[in-house]
């Protein structure tokens, strides 16, 4: 029995459930651990006037105070530029900025010490919000632009146009584990850092950055994460230099663990967009022409912004063929905490604005907005079936997923029931969405696509495996397992999954862009068919056959695929592998071919390939209050052969559910003063099981392998985020039932005020006889 | 007090029994587990919203018989869990004696509990880190009357989206329960004994009689009251504070108590809002409904009704609908018991009628509507971001008394988060008498609700939302019970 496609449970998930899997900071104490605690800065925007730390110093407990002064490095955790301080010296622009580090014997202490630390402030004018930055002319780069077609002409010939715009919320990532390092001494000056980090190999090298050592006396281990979904990616760093500080000055072990109200107020988050877009289309609601405008919130430095807003402009075609597109895309630069990667990385906020356009169409056509969306679909070969950005769709599935989900959902019988349902009710309404999802797969950035691995075989036949990822509850460990198990040809209980470490697996990308599976399966693979090869030719020895190549290993045995009688045990031509001095370990390796992007002329072919889904959400809102019930979900999703069903539904209802809070409830809100007024769970709302229908299906679309992928599977971690825009559009076909608007604009997220004053401007758009043009 | 009077902390983890030494009684459980290296209950908020810290406890069901019951650890003061069992998710694998819990052996498969085997095989847990969480809420649901939605709907998981969840939830639902843990249960004390602790910095006490806590009232004026501890206990998991003196209300018989007559139930004000939810089940319709959104069944479980009012949250969610019900409270001081109506007992923001020295006993429902009433109509309503386990934007009770001819004898709309205390709509209330229960009322007395209050804009919603709930809510309430 092949180990691959079978739903095997979580390869930690004996050890989650008893409490016994061990996280950064659940760890065996070593002697001497101190602990780290922040002093926030309470202003958006202020020049330091004064940082007293003697009161803290006197705090019996207290050990230090880590300020800029400490830094023997660079005073930086910038990861695309160097424009991130990690300890401010005579600025602080954020709300939450960590303006310096108390150190104690214990948590207590250090908490005690930082509350000790004074500091003084000038406060500056702030920008506070992407409006302000836009109007301030407050940018971190140059505009970025991707065109196709003749926009303007095109807008100029259409037959219908209209305008609009768009604000887009940003997300927290509320991961459930807060970020957390740990950094111990070797008393030889070499440090070894365990980190809650979805990217070991970039803490490693900020960590030896800002003390100013050679990457190769730093080892960066990630046992595995309580969550990340890209808030760890490059959000782990700081504190992992902080706490390697704290260890550099004090020659301690050093343990810095941020509580959830810091954890919110200093880490980056999902980037809000501002969107502005002027469409063309006709009759048959077939868009003609976009242009659009992408002006994402970076916050105070650029962290990964570059890459998320560029995504967000691959993205912004969603399904769609637009035959004349033109999108620019810029970088504000605000007094916030600097955004960075969430699942989807900037794909979502694109996709929002053509589907905001999409439907417009629709209900300016008076055309079900199904109907709209299909028509727009990429199709056929060449052009119509090819991005704005030059990649042609070789694969394109977006008829299957949406026939599929149409058929799975009984789409057009609910609809019309629906109608039934709203004639007859007044003060509620359901609606009914179908929206589709194409996502590209891998990292922008081509260098990224690559990852290593290495295997080791010992003489008693168990296995360890390591590669370059890092294990967040993806279950990416469990799909590395099934892919060694089924090239070697084992059992999946010889296999033991290693912590991802520096040390094993060198130079590594982060574990993000839905990549982890894809990149490290095939180096997984590639270490395993090495090893595989060495054994098969002791194998033939020891079975006194000739032809390594007809070496067939399955189930722990090794076979000849002519002769199946002929079979040796694993184990036993393990041992013999070593008596004959052969290695039983390797390195794998991969790099994704055929890729490549020219950045001057923005085209070119970034993605290896594009996942697909579509999903149907049916939700009703109470016109009294604007909250709605999502009464059920239905969902196609292509993750072509799958690896491990179980850990692929997983991400697929995750993935939703996540989006659907996004899009409906996580409402991150700022005061006039620039803080950040919701950094707990009590005042930012992510869904529970309450808000989850009972009535929830997921169909993987079937006969899906994909060509040139681990084992035909496909990347999953991300797009199923964005079909829960279906549960916008649902909650919007649901406000539009409320009155006869040709324009339902929607607050991100929907939450209930919002779509209360949605529903009372379609009201008034009835009463006064005329279509709402009102931009939320 | 009587001589079994315990003076240090002793509580069970795991059936282990222990005595932190140096540790202060104001600590929350979960700090003290895992400054103990009992690190598989894990802090996810620190607030008591996620549920990542929950343990079970044995505590009394509102019959009196024990049951295991879900909190959030990060709550809850190691003086509260003084003589209590606590089990963990690392303390439940069947047939596994607790050995140091330093030591990290490997569980296997087999050794599961049945919570913990569903779990594992509907792939309930992806990144694991609220599992220990959500296994203790399952497994409290477990001994209960099996696991469902409403046992997890205080834990947050960010990886699954719950269906996995409530595939286990289901597959356990069906089991039938005889096991070490029902055993244990069984045999059993719920008695909550005296508890006399001085710690190193903060002295908590736990007394039997009223008499007693107004005496350590007396003694100690910088004392804090605490019950539930669901919203002292944020204080203290943020260490905001220094309690030198804590007196807990949780054993004094007076304040756990319920009474129901024909005419009134007056409930102590320590008795947890779980028993509330069971014991007076159908008795008041809208105070069923805002239980039921009220916090999570970890919260619920440890909070009171006195600590909801005593607390004076603008909110309150509960005092909306004991406004609307006319409720009274009974106080007890130095100078002697006094009664007076909810509706005068909140003076400000977060002020009362409470003076130094003075406990809310008990409080008061009448259950008699007004002289010739053919219908009563009851609802509350509670909007917030998130339906569930959410901080009202508003939440409002109606209690309608019409007579045989449809016309209004009397009406009672309580509000809260419109102002700087739960208050009555009292212009609309004077409106309504008289009127008929018909939508021209509804829509005549409107302007009265648009203007009754002047809410505040904050992060949960605008003034302009509040207001338009206010009178939102009671024409969804007319549309309800026509």
């Amino acid at each position: 029995m092949s180990p691959v496609g079978k739903p095997k449970s979580h390869e930690s998930a004996v050890g989650h459930v008893s409490g016994t899997a061990v996280y950064t900071d659940d760890q065996r104490e070593p002697a001497g651990m101190l602990s780290l605690y922040p002093v926030l800065s309470p202003h958006a925007h202020a020049t330091i006037t004064r940082l007293e730390v003697a009161p803290a110093l006197a705090v019996p407990g207290c050990v230090t105070v880590l300020t800029a002064a400490d830094v023997p490095g660079e005073n930086n955790t910038g990861v695309i530029i160097h424009d991130e301080v990690l300890l401010p010296t005579d600025e602080v622009v954020h709300y939450g900025q960590v303006v310096a580090w108390a150190v104690g014997e214990t948590e207590a202490a250090a908490r005690e010490a930082a509350a000790h630390i004074q500091v003084e402030y000038d406060p500056l004018p702030a920008i506070k919000t992407v409006h302000e930055a836009i109007a301030a002319d407050s940018y971190h780069n140059d505009p970025q632009i991707i065109r196709r077609g003749d926009t303007e002409a095109a807008l100029a010939q259409a037959t219908h146009s209209f305008a609009g715009e768009v604000d887009i919320g940003g997300q927290d990532h509320f991961y459930l584990e807060t970020q957390a390092s740990w950094v111990i001494p070797d008393g030889e000056g070499n440090l070894q850092v365990f980190a809650s980090t979805q990217h070991p190999t970039e803490t490693q090298e900020i960590v030896a950055r800002v003390l100013g050592l050679p990457k190769n006396q730093v080892v960066c281990t990630c046992l595995r994460m309580g969550g990340g979904f890209g808030g760890k990616e490059s959000q782990a760093n700081p504190f992992a230099a902080a706490a390697a500080l704290a260890t550099y000055k004090t020659g301690r072990p050093a343990r810095c663990r941020l509580r959830r109200h810091q954890d919110m107020l200093i880490t980056g988050k999902r980037h809000g967009f501002f969107g502005q877009y002027e469409v063309g289309f006709d009759d048959q609601g077939k868009i003609t022409a976009m242009n659009a405008l992408l002006v994402a919130d970076g916050g105070w430095s650029l962290d990964l912004s570059p890459p998320v807003l560029m995504r967000a402009m691959l993205h912004v075609d969603n399904a769609y063929y637009v035959p004349n597109l033109v999108v620019e895309g810029r970088i504000a630069k605000t007094n916030r905490v600097s955004n960075t990667a969430y699942r989807g990385f900037g794909g979502p906020q694109g996709m929002i604005v053509v589907e905001e356009v999409v439907d417009r169409i629709a209900r300016t056509l008076n055309l079900p907005p199904d109907v709209v969306r299909e028509r727009n679909f990429y199709y056929g070969e060449g052009e119509t079936c090819t991005t704005h950005y030059g990649q042609e769709i070789v694969d394109n599935r977006l008829d299957r997923v949406w026939a599929e989900a149409k058929q799975q959902s009984d789409y057009m019988a609910r609809r019309a029931a629906i109608a039934a349902f709203n004639e007859t009710n007044l003060y509620q309404k359901r609606g009914l969405a179908i929206t589709p999802v194409k996502f590209g797969i891998s990292f922008n950035k081509v260098q990224y696509n690559q990852a290593g691995a290495l295997v080791l075989i010992y003489t008693d036949g168990s296995i360890q495996v390591n590669h370059g990822g890092t294990e967040m509850g993806q279950g990416l460990h469990t799909k590395m397992i099934q892919v060694a198990a089924k090239a070697l040809g084992v059992n999946i209980e010889r296999i033991r999954l290693m912590s991802t470490s520096t040390d094993k697996v060198p130079n590594t990308s982060a574990t993000a862009a839905s990549s982890g599976s894809d990149l490290n399966g095939q180096a997984v693979k590639n270490a395993c068919e090495i090893l595989r090869d060495r054994l098969a030719v002791v194998a033939v020895r020891m079975l006194n056959l000739d032809a390594p190549e007809d070496m067939v290993f399955e189930d722990d045995w090794i076979y000849c695929r002519t002769y199946p009688s002929a079979r040796i045990a694993f184990d036993e031509v393990v041992q013999q592998t070593y008596s004959e001095r052969i290695s039983l370990s390797a390195t794998g390796f991969y790099r994704t071919p055929n890729i490549f992007w020219d950045a001057k002329l923005a085209k070119g072919r970034p993605f290896y390939y594009f996942a697909y889904g579509a999903a149907v959400s049916e939700v009703e809102v109470d016109g009294f209050t604007g909250t709605f019930k999502l009464r059920q979900v239905d969902i196609v999703h292509d993750v072509g052969e799958s690896i491990n069903p179980l850990v692929d539904r997983g991400q697929i209802e995750g993935g939703f559910v996540q989006g659907m809070g996004w899009l409906t409830m996580e409402e991150l809100v700022w005061d006039g003063e620039g803080r950040l007024r919701t950094f707990a769970p009590s005042t930012y709302k992510i869904p529970t099981i309450s808000e989850v229908p009972e009535k929830f299906t997921i169909h993987l679309l079937q006969r899906a392998a994909q060509d040139g992928v681990i084992y035909g599977s496909k990347a999953v971690g991300e797009p199923p985020f964005m079909l829960a825009m279906s549960v916008r559009e649902a909650i919007r076909a649901a406000v539009a039932a409320f009155g006869d608007a040709d324009f339902v604009p929607l607050g991100l997220p929907a939450t209930p005020e919002a779509t209360l004053w949605a529903i009372e401007r379609v009201k008034a758009a009835v009463s006064q006889g005329q279509p709402v043009n009102i931009v939320s | 007090m009587n001589q079994q009077l315990a003076t240090q902390l002793t509580f069970s983890v795991n059936g282990e029994p222990v005595s932190p030494q140096a540790v202060s009684p104001a600590m929350t459980l979960l700090e003290y587990l895992r400054l103990s290296g009992r690190a598989g209950t894990k802090e996810g908020c620190g607030d008591g919203d996620c549920g990542a810290c929950t343990v079970a406890l044995i505590g009394a069901r509102a019959d009196g018989n024990p049951q295991y019951q879900a909190v959030n650890s990060c709550l809850i003061p190691l003086g509260a869990v003084a003589g209590r069992q606590v089990l963990t998710a690392d303390g439940i694998t069947q047939g596994r004696i607790p050995k140091s819990p330093l030591a990290k052996e490997p569980v296997t498969v087999d050794q599961l509990h049945p919570v913990q085997g569903a779990m594992v095989e509907t792939g309930g847990s992806q990144c694991g880190y609220c599992t220990p969480g959500f296994i203790m809420s399952l497994f409290a649901a477990y001994y209960n009357g099996g696991p469902d939605d409403l046992a997890v709907e205080g834990n947050l998981c960010r990886c699954t989206g719950y269906l996995p969840i409530r595939r286990a939830a289901q597959q356990v639902a069906q089991t039938l329960v005889v096991d070490q843990f029902s055993q244990q249960l069984a045999a059993a004390s719920t008695e909550l004994l005296p508890v006399a602790c001085p710690g190193p910095d903060t002295q908590f006490y736990r007394p039997t009689q009223l008499s007693e806590v107004l005496a350590l009232m007396q003694q100690h004026p910088d004392a804090t009251l605490v019950a539930g501890a669901t919203d002292l206990g944020l204080e203290m998991s943020w260490h905001r504070q220094h309690y030198p003196v804590l007196i807990s209300l949780e054993a004094v018989a007076e304040l756990t108590q319920m009474h129901q007559t024909e005419d009134a139930v007056t409930i102590g004000a320590a008795v947890p809002l779980s028993h509330i939810e069971t014991t007076l089940h159908g008795v008041f319709p809208s105070l069923d409904e805002m239980i039921h959104w009220f916090a999570a069944r970890q919260v619920r479980n440890r909070a009171t009704l006195g600590g909801n009012i005593g607390t004076a949250s603008p909110i309150g969610d509960l005092p909306p609908v004991l406004l609307s019900l006319e409720a009274s409270l009974t106080l007890s001081g130095p100078g002697g018991e006094r009664t007076l109506p909810l509706a005068d007992f909140f003076t400000g923001y977060r002020q009362t009628e409470l003076q130094p020295g003075e406990v809310i006993v008990s409080v008061q429902i009448p259950r008699t509507p007004a002289p010739g009433t053919a219908r009563r109509l009851a609802q509350s309503y509670k909007i917030g971001k998130r339906g569930t386990d959410d901080i009202s934007i508003v939440a409002a009770a109606f209690v309608v008394d019409v007579d045989a001819d449809n016309t209004i004898l009397q009406a009672r709309l309580g509000y809260g988060g419109v102002a700087a205390t739960p208050a009555r709509a009292t212009a609309a209330e004077d409106f309504l008498v008289g009127q008929p229960w018909a939508m021209e009322t509804v829509q005549a007395v409107k302007p009265l609700l648009q203007e009754a209050f002047t809410p505040m804009t904050d992060l949960r919603g605008s003034a302009e939302y509040r207001q338009r709930l206010v009178v939102n809510l009671f024409e969804k309430f007319f549309v309800e019970f026509p």
